[in-house]
């Protein structure tokens, strides 16, 4: 029994790290209709700017806050003058500029911080307490409980406020949108800023466990594209399930599914979809989109 | 006083020129129909207006030159564009439509009871109000559409093909409400309409356009049973 709330446990803090990026993906879709697959990318070097600040001797809290604040603007300038002009386009078009976004924060990444494992702090205490005969460490519950917190914020800011309409409204249609006010352009680019500043919450959060590189959210990434697809790209709270189930999941299978172990376990979230997708197309959560002319 | 103006107003998208001196002008709460066959140009010049296709010549709103802004500025002056197909934004629903076509306003008691006048005007969206708007029928999503131009309370409305695809009972109610709107709002009107029933129910005057060009403008009752205006509606 220890054994498996240990798992338990583990997963859902593992899942929170894609609930995170699963987060900022479904914000961007909302705010641009896009799915961005420089998420992971974006986030890592969100983590690589806090890590610098660290060493020019800022505080932890203080790095990680001009990280956060940095990220906004390079999200938003990602939009503005990258993923601007694609965005009206071919949806695949745009869809292959946020591949090519992916490499190029990444070859940002390895320019200046190279592709050596840095070691990054903490945020929260690494003491552990137990719960139910399980040995949880306080970083792991205060990583989930951050980013509970993220999503229901998330979820009054879309559902709640004025903002939040906007973003859905130039993300439902931009042109239309435009004709009663909205500055269209510029929703665009808080919609991407307010996505990097997740990732980069996402980032920070997850550096002291896997080390900073890179690659560090590669894996990251598919498993919250596989949360997200799950979820339903509308829904902030399915994702969030979705990504906390399949960390679980691929936790439990590792352990108490022989034939997978931990070298397939990458498999589970693809096999979820698989199952997902044919019972239930539009996502565990999400809407079905009815198009009528 | 003449409230938008537009003088030898061309437009093109990208290197077609399909717009090549069109001249009208809208007074203070008048209501002016746009007439013309399929494909003279009568939508290209409402984008014009609310800047949504490269133009040349002279547009004017209250005395103000606005050739060339975005339409999210021109949308603040106070014209508010119900664009051919409805432009409705299918995933929100009907009341946040309405909230998205008050979002340059303040004051949320006011916004409130505007609310309740768009749905007193259109009793259809009432009970739909949670829904989205994408599930609406098309007769429906047109009366969201207005509704959605009314929240912002513009000074001057554009109305594009308001009747399109609608059954000729729906398109009535429509024309009914939207004439209840002016009469109560008075807020003036810029019409493209194909049914030409429909648009002299609702404007003063009108200009006809053919391939582009202002071809004859007059009066609601001097242009009714004309030959050119039966032309227009025959498409030539
Ligand atoms: N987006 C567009 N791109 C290129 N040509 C267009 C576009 N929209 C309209 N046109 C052309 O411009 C001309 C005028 O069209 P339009 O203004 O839509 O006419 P109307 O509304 O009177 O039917 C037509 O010849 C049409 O084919
Ligand atoms: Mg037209």
């Amino acid at each position: 029994m220890g054994t498996f709330i240990q798992l338990v446990v583990d997963g859902l803090s593992t899942g929170s790290i894609y609930a995170a990026l699963a987060l900022a993906i479904v914000l961007v879709n909302q705010a641009t209709g896009l799915i961005n697959f420089a998420q992971g990318g974006m986030a890592v070097l969100s983590a690589y700017i806090a890590y610098a600040f660290l060493g020019l001797g800022v505080p932890l809290p203080l790095a990680i806050l001009v990280a956060v604040v940095a990220s906004f603007l390079l999200g938003a300038l990602a939009e503005r003058f990258l993923v601007r002009r694609f965005e009206r386009g071919d949806p695949d078009t745009a869809v292959v500029v946020t591949i090519g976004l992916l490499t190029l924060v990444t070859g940002i990444s390895a320019l200046l911080w190279g592709y050596n494992n840095l070691g990054f702090p903490s945020l929260f205490p690494l003491t552990s307490v137990e719960i139910l005969g399980a040995v949880v460490s306080v970083r792991s519950l205060a990583t989930t409980v951050t980013i509970v917190l993220i999503m229901v914020v998330l979820q009054l800011l879309f559902l709640r406020t004025k903002l939040g309409l906007a973003l859905r409204a130039v993300a439902d249609n931009p042109g239309s949108a435009a004709f009663s006010g909205l500055p269209v352009g510029r929703l665009l680019m808080v919609g991407w800023g307010l996505a990097a500043t997740l990732g980069a919450i996402a980032g920070v959060l997850v550096a002291p466990q896997l080390t900073l590189t890179p690659g560090m959210l590669d894996t990251a990434l598919v498993y919250a594209l596989a949360a997200v697809i799950l979820g339903g790209l509308s829904s902030p709270i399915g994702c969030v399930v979705a990504a906390s189930a399949i960390g679980v999941l691929e936790n439990l299978v590792a352990v108490y599914v022989p034939l997978i172990g931990h070298d397939l376990k990458i498999a589970v979230p693809f096999v979820l979809i698989f199952v997902i997708l044919i019972l239930r197309p539009q996502g565990l959560f999400g809407r079905k989109v009815v198009v009528r002319v | 006083m003449t409230l938008l103006e537009l003088v030898d107003v061309t437009a093109s998208y990208g290197p077609v020129q399909v717009i090549d001196g069109v001249s009208l002008s809208v007074p203070e709460g008048g209501s002016v129909g746009i007439l013309g066959a399929n494909g003279a140009g009568k939508t290209t010049t409402l984008r014009a207006i609310s800047g949504t296709v490269r133009t040349g010549g002279r547009i004017t709103f209250e005395g103000r030159d606005i050739r060339g802004l975005r339409p999210d500025q021109v949308a603040a002056l106070g014209i508010a564009h119900v664009p051919e197909g409805r432009g409705t934004l299918g995933q929100l629903s009907v009341r946040e439509n309405l909230m998205v076509g008050a979002y340059l306003r303040k004051g949320r008691k006011a916004i409130a009871d505007d609310v309740d006048y768009c749905l007193e005007l259109f009793p259809q969206l009432r009970d739909r109000v949670g829904s989205r708007a994408a599930a609406l029928s098309g007769g429906e999503q047109q009366m969201l559409a207005v509704g959605r131009a009314f929240m912002a309370k513009p000074k001057l409305l554009l109305l594009d093909e308001a009747s399109l695809g609608l059954a000729p009972s729906t398109a009535k109610t429509v024309y009914d409400a939207i004439r209840r709107l002016r009469r109560e709002s008075g807020i003036a009107m810029l019409v493209v309409e194909q049914n030409a029933n429909l648009a002299f129910s609702l404007v003063d005057t009108a200009t006809v356009l053919e391939t582009g060009r202002n071809v004859l403008t007059g009066t609601s009752a001097e242009l009714k049973g004309m030959d050119e205006i039966r032309r227009a509606y025959l498409g030539g």
